[in-house]
């Protein structure tokens, strides 16, 4: 008797099973063109990232950061793509693209400059670098330039505390920036 | 024979030109016909020297340094490459003071060995602990840890021999084994070095770790501020398993272990393991409520070791050496050694590795020489961004768990952060409460509201004296909330740094009133 109901509910549970599995064909089909809104490069990236982590434990965020390192940002209209064939709603894509400040929903600018505010770069100076960072390129923490052309970032710690205070621009790392280290970093073609 | 030449790939000597000063070198003897093999070693974690440039000249690693790229034509002139002197030499590094009063059971190999390199890591001792650990039953494994004494490295101080048992007596078909590398404590690097100068160790202390709960995959989730510790460990462990020191086949014993690495997101919250787990399962870092224990619900619901990378990577010298030789460092119910990080306003800012119970003072004032700006020392933070700030007068605290706690501090990673006499305690009380309001995961009241409400009233402070002694009562209130109301450490632990400015510089605070007894 147990064994009858136990091969019961299993055909059951194996046709419920292929069913969702059709239906999940049948979304993946409809999804695995992008929305109109990304362009084409764009969505190729944001599929290829899809299809890289699909199969990993916990696939989200290495897709974000798989896009973000070829895309520069994770274009919003990427989410829903991702959304659907991670079986998330959108709303969660959205939460996690919007709770980590590493993630960028826009552009970013041709120049990132990331300042170091945390303690160890404050005790060596870098509230005052951050204020010559702010009047040589014209734009404000946590803003762009008038321009365009910066933007500059704060980053709680680059793990250079021992030589601070500390920037990275577009990435690159620099430790003990002084007057003249910051003289030779913002070469003077690029200010604003 | 070739001349060897070790010049640093770890991040704070690439930050302050490494990489410029490798290229330097490789033009000019390419240029000058000699025969020179450099080397891309880690750094010995001595950064006010960086670039240390160093040459192996009759079995001495002489050093000099910081170089520029502008030094290499003079060094070369001087006869560097046989260990010349020059102005930037600083001699066999091994015997410098710095060095060679430390004791580096876990950093034993740093800036010695070419990190990828794993011929050099097996011959400095590397898997010694692993190949110990094969011959063991997964029992004894633990038994070991426990007998050592070993306490988690990132700031809870928990005895890491209890979790790892907790996780072996859970039953389950999947096990996990993962590293917290979301080292972001103002303050801190000894894990970026570790993942940097010596990724084999963190990979061993977790394939041990593996074998004592039964756990066949691990993750190391890594800060994405730290680009080259990433790379560094995916390269170090496509080697190891190409190896056969990971993957399906341990040393040949048949048993697995496979690790991942993955990459955070700029969450300083992530740094809580419970946040970290909803992390790495791809969701937003929100602590978890406990229990349950991430030991028998942790990843994916399954049970989970999670330790920091200096708490595995203490692991393998304790298996390797046994439980004993590891115990016989430290003091009271802190046993063996922490990887202290000086950092900050200090002149020899670095990393000194020492038995637990050194004083703030000796480590401060031997090893870091003082302050870097030569201005009489403030304040020192103590534990990370949660840690509190200590005055002078604290400085002979020993630096033990249980010292730190009775006089109202943390221990925490063991970065300490020096400030001289232009500090502003009231301004570092509000960056304390404006960090854990930008931080915040949202979760619990306290921490969320709390943190913004304070740095509010310390601003309040700042520009109206004639209320201050009233904001101050609110805001020591609203501390006691913090502390006693929060989920985790992150609104729990943010009134250590403001209280303790309060109580050690009131004067900060208090401007006027002190002005006037001062008249």
């Amino acid at each position: 008797m147990i064994k009858i109901n136990q091969f019961c509910f299993c055909s059951i549970s194996y046709v419920v099973h292929s069913c969702n599995l059709k239906y999940q064909n049948m979304k993946n089909t409809q999804n695995s063109l992008p929305p109109p809104s990304l362009p084409e490069q764009e969505g190729r990236v944001v599929q290829q990232s899809i299809d890289q982590w699909m199969s990993a434990e916990g696939p989200l965020l290495p897709i974000l950061h798989h896009i973000q390192d070829h895309l520069g940002y994770i274009p919003p209209a990427s989410i829903e793509l991702i959304a659907h064939q991670l079986n998330l709603s959108r709303a969660e894509v959205h939460g996690v693209v919007t709770y980590y400040p590493h993630f960028r929903r826009e552009k970013p600018a041709l120049r990132q400059i990331v300042v170091c505010q945390a303690e160890a770069c404050q005790a060596r100076g870098a509230r005052e670098l951050t204020r010559t960072i702010e009047s040589r390129t014209g734009c404000r923490l946590g803003q762009h330039s008038p321009d365009g052309q910066w933007c500059l970032e704060s980053v709680y710690c680059l793990g250079l505390c021992a030589s601070g205070p500390a920037v990275a621009i577009n990435g690159c790392l620099h430790a003990r920036v002084d007057h003249d280290r910051l003289n030779e970093l913002l070469s003077p073609g690029d200010l604003a | 024979m070739s001349t060897k030449v070790y010049v640093p790939r770890d991040s704070a000597a690439l930050a302050v030109g490494a990489d410029e000063v490798a290229a330097a070198i490789r033009n000019e003897v390419e240029k000058r016909g000699l025969d020179v093999q450099i080397i891309r070693n880690g750094s010995r974690g001595m950064f006010w020297l960086e670039p240390l440039v160093e040459v192996e000249f009759q079995g001495q690693r002489i050093g000099y340094g910081p170089v520029s790229p502008k030094d290499v034509r003079t060094l070369l002139d001087s006869g560097f490459l046989k260990g010349q002197s020059h102005a930037l030499r600083v001699g066999e590094v091994n015997d410098h003071p710095f060095l060679k009063q430390q004791e580096r059971l876990t950093f034993s190999r740093m800036g010695i060995t070419d990190p990828l390199s794993l011929e050099d890591y097996r011959h400095h001792g590397g898997f010694s602990g692993l190949c110990v650990a094969l011959t063991l039953p997964p029992q004894q494994i633990v038994q070991q840890v426990l007998d050592s004494g070993l306490r988690g490295r990132g700031g809870a101080g928990f005895p890491a021999g209890i979790k790892w048992k907790t996780v072996l007596q859970a039953t389950a078909p999947q096990k996990y084994i993962v590293v917290n590398a979301d080292e972001g404590d103002s303050g801190t690097f000894a894990d970026r070095m570790v993942m940097e100068g010596d990724p084999y160790m963190l990979l061993e202390g977790m394939a041990i770790a593996g074998l004592a709960v039964g756990a066949t995959t691990g993750y190391i989730y890594v800060r994405s501020e730290y680009p080259h510790a990433f790379h560094a460990l995916q390269e170090a462990i496509v080697r190891a398993e190409n190896a056969g020191f990971l993957g399906d086949n341990l040393l040949e014993s048949g048993k697995r272990f496979r690790v991942m690495v993955r990459k955070a997101a700029g969450s300083y919250v992530c740094g809580e393991e419970t946040a970290l787990l909803e992390s790495l399962e791809g969701k937003r870092g929100i602590v978890r409520a406990k229990p349950p224990l991430p030991a028998l619900s942790g990843l994916f619901g399954k049970p989970t070791v999670i330790n920091n990378v200096l708490t595995l990577c203490a692991v393998p010298f304790i298996l390797s050496h046994g439980a004993a030789a590891y115990a016989e460092f430290g003091m009271g119910r802190s046993r063996g050694t922490l990887p202290f990080q000086l950092a900050g306003n200090i002149r020899q800012g670095g990393l000194v590795e020492k038995a637990f119970g050194v004083s703030i003072r000796t480590l401060i004032e031997q090893f870091g020489a003082g302050t870097a700006s030569g201005r009489p020392l403030r304040a020192v933070q103590v534990g990370g961004p949660l840690g509190a700030y200590f005055p002078d007068r604290l400085l002979d605290t020993p630096l033990d768990y249980e010292a730190m706690a009775a006089r109202g501090g943390v221990l925490g990673h063991g970065g300490i952060v020096v400030f001289d006499d232009t500090v502003d305690m009231a301004e570092q009380a509000r960056y304390a409460l404006e960090f854990c309001a930008v931080e915040s995961c949202g979760k619990c009241t306290p921490c969320r509201i709390g943190s913004t409400r304070g740095e509010e009233l310390v601003r309040h402070m700042q520009h109206h004296p004639e209320s201050s002694h009233q904001d101050e009562q609110l805001l020591r209130d609203l501390c006691n909330t913090l502390l006693n109301g929060s989920l985790c450490a992150m609104g729990g632990m943010t009134p250590y740094p403001v209280l303790s400015a309060l109580d050690h510089f009131p004067e900060d605070f208090h401007p006027s009133s002190h002005a006037i007894k001062a008249a």
